[in-house]
């Protein structure tokens, strides 16, 4: 059943110049490689169209059921030149929650 | 003689965080030295212009007031405070600092030892210019643009100087250490470094340090603060406690806070803090190693205790980040606020009004960006297409622009307030009057051989 990712990770947002990055967790080990087959970079790129400029990558950290995204371009330039009111891209995370995946009961 | 353990306690995760947070790190139970950290990115430019008004600043003067607070206790316990407070003036801070000590008498005298670090300040001495002349391009590290096309717009330049100055001046007896643009993450690694006798080449134990030094280095972000897991449950946030590393020899160590404070310490929190302003995991980079953090292993400990281990490290590069502020143009942002019903309908036809009217002006800028706050300020379109927007109690309309010329935004930020009369209705919230055009000063970040920069430690004894 589809289930937003909030119910089943949390994450942490923050920036580097005009990058965003968001480091999104698994709550439980078990929904890690959920997340490793279907929030990929591709399919993140596709939920921030429009918001972001740039180009999206993403790292593994299996260690801590957990995958990094850098979303280049996301910031308005960034830091103070930035017009935006999440100039330090300090919110993406709870944005990247509201994607559905598929998962099995 | 090593000791078994040493506890390193975050007490500022940057210049305008919780004046109290360093007072109950050094009162609250047995520390062994504070950490505090005031600078960030654009800080730089803020104390260099300070500066250049007046020579005896240029520093966080919240540092002074913080350690003056705390200096009987720190003295009386042997505590170590090592502070990136110093910013562009490391010794005129130095100097405030022994001002104070020497007024606060109680025997105090003969008892501290300040070590001043510094050496990162490129623009001191035209150094910057002397790098440019023998062909150090400095070159943008996000568009690669050389420096020489802003040179004369440069505000501050600073290397980012790794632990190796800050185990220095603890090796000479430092109790203080006030230092310029010291990494965050070496002002936690230089006292471990210090404390267990690491080699500036253990890889691994820089790499843990160096970790360690991350999760403590934004305060309470790594205690129960901005914590998104469970938040409802976490505990007495009034009183947070700032995190500690409790750290061993062999590179495995503690995050705790301590006893009677609130905030939470368990792995979700940690690994939040963990990948905060992250980029590739595999590689973080600072001027004493490279982190690896795919190896970090995290265990629950114990309530409010978590673990880390197994990290490991490879050799640091050959390269020193610099961190360059520059004079980039000018911005203003305005905000009206618009009452049901149909707030942002409302919101969105002011905003259609205000950009005709610029665009009759023909008044351009480099960028004019407009948000509706209360439906997709932070989520954009994202949270739009979930919303029913007919309810909304109220929408605030908030429109920036962006220009080289100072002129065309100030002339922007007079067509706010008009259309409080002359624009849609049920519209408030403009008490704060007409905005301000604002100078940007803007981040450049660069890499300069490590052998261009010479950190040097000097020694002030009060």
């Amino acid at each position: 059943m589809k289930k937003k990712l909030l119910d089943i990770a949390h994450a942490r947002s923050g920036d580097k110049g005009d990058t965003a990055n968001i480091g999104l967790i698994a709550k439980h080990p078990k929904y890690y490689p959920l997340l490793v087959k279907q929030v990929t970079a591709a399919r993140v790129a596709r939920h921030f169209k429009g918001m972001i400029k740039g180009p999206v990558e993403r790292f593994e950290l299996p260690n801590l059921q957990a995958l990094n995204f850098l979303l280049h371009g996301a910031l308005d330039g960034g830091g103070t030149i930035s017009l935006k009111t999440d100039a330090q891209g300090k919110v993406f995370s709870t944005a990247l929650l509201r994607m559905e995946v598929e998962v099995q009961r | 003689m090593t000791p078994a353990s040493v506890r390193v306690a975050g007490g500022q995760g940057f210049w305008g965080d919780w004046l109290e947070a360093p007072y109950r790190q050094v009162t609250g139970g047995p520390i062994d030295y504070l950490m505090m950290d005031y600078l960030a990115e654009v800080t730089m430019s803020i104390l260099q212009k300070q500066k250049t008004r007046d020579s005896s600043r240029g520093y966080a003067t919240d540092f002074i007031t913080q350690v003056e607070r705390i200096l009987p206790v720190i003295v009386e316990r042997g505590i170590k405070v090592i502070a990136n407070a110093g910013g562009v003036n490391p010794r005129g801070c130095a100097r405030a600092l022994a001002d104070i000590a020497r007024k606060q008498g109680g025997g105090l005298a003969g008892k501290l030892r300040i070590g001043i670090v510094s050496g990162d300040d490129l623009l001191a001495e035209g150094r910057l210019d002397g790098l440019l002349a023998r062909g150090h391009e400095l070159a943008n590290l996000d568009t690669g643009r050389p420096l020489r096309d802003v040179r004369d717009k440069v505000q501050s330049a600073n290397a980012y100087l790794g632990a190796a100055p800050v185990v220095d001046a603890l090796n000479r007896g430092a109790q203080v250490v006030i230092t310029g643009r010291v990494t965050d993450t070496g002002l936690t690694l230089g006292p471990l470094m210090h404390a267990f006798g690491w080699a500036p080449d253990a890889w691994d134990r820089i790499a843990a340090g160096t970790v360690a030094g991350h999760i403590i280095e934004c305060g309470a972000q790594a205690s129960g603060g901005n914590c998104l897991s469970d938040w409802k449950r976490i505990p007495d946030l009034a009183h947070v406690g700032y995190p500690i590393v409790e750290a061993r020899p062999d590179g495995t160590f503690d995050i705790v806070k301590h006893p009677n404070t609130g905030g939470r310490i368990d792995v979700a929190g940690v690994t939040e803090q963990l990948v905060y302003e992250m980029g590739d995991p595999r590689s973080y980079i600072t001027p004493d190693g490279v982190a690896d953090f795919t190896t970090i292993s995290l265990a629950q400990a114990g309530k409010d205790r978590v673990r880390v281990s197994g990290v490991k490290g490879k050799p640091a590069t050959d390269k020193l980040k610099v961190s360059i502020a520059y004079f980039y143009g000018y911005k203003a942002v305005g905000t009206l606020v618009y009452a049901w019903p149909d707030a942002l309908e409302k919101a969105k036809a002011a905003d259609r009004i205000l950009r005709q009217r610029l665009q009759d002006l023909k008044l351009e800028f480099e960028a004019i960006h407009t948000e509706f706050v209360g439906a997709n300020a932070t989520h954009g379109a994202l949270a739009l297409k979930e919303l029913d927007a007919r309810d909304l109690p109220e929408v605030q309309l908030r429109i920036g622009v962006r220009s080289p010329d100072e002129k065309r935004v100030d002339r922007f930020t007079r067509e706010i307030a008009p259309l409080i009369l002359n624009g849609p209705p049920s519209v408030t919230g403009f008490a704060g009057g007409r905005p301000k055009p604002e100078e940007i000063v803007a981040y450049w970040p660069a890499l300069i051989d490590k052998g261009m920069v010479k950190p040097s430690v000097e020694i002030m004894d009060v």
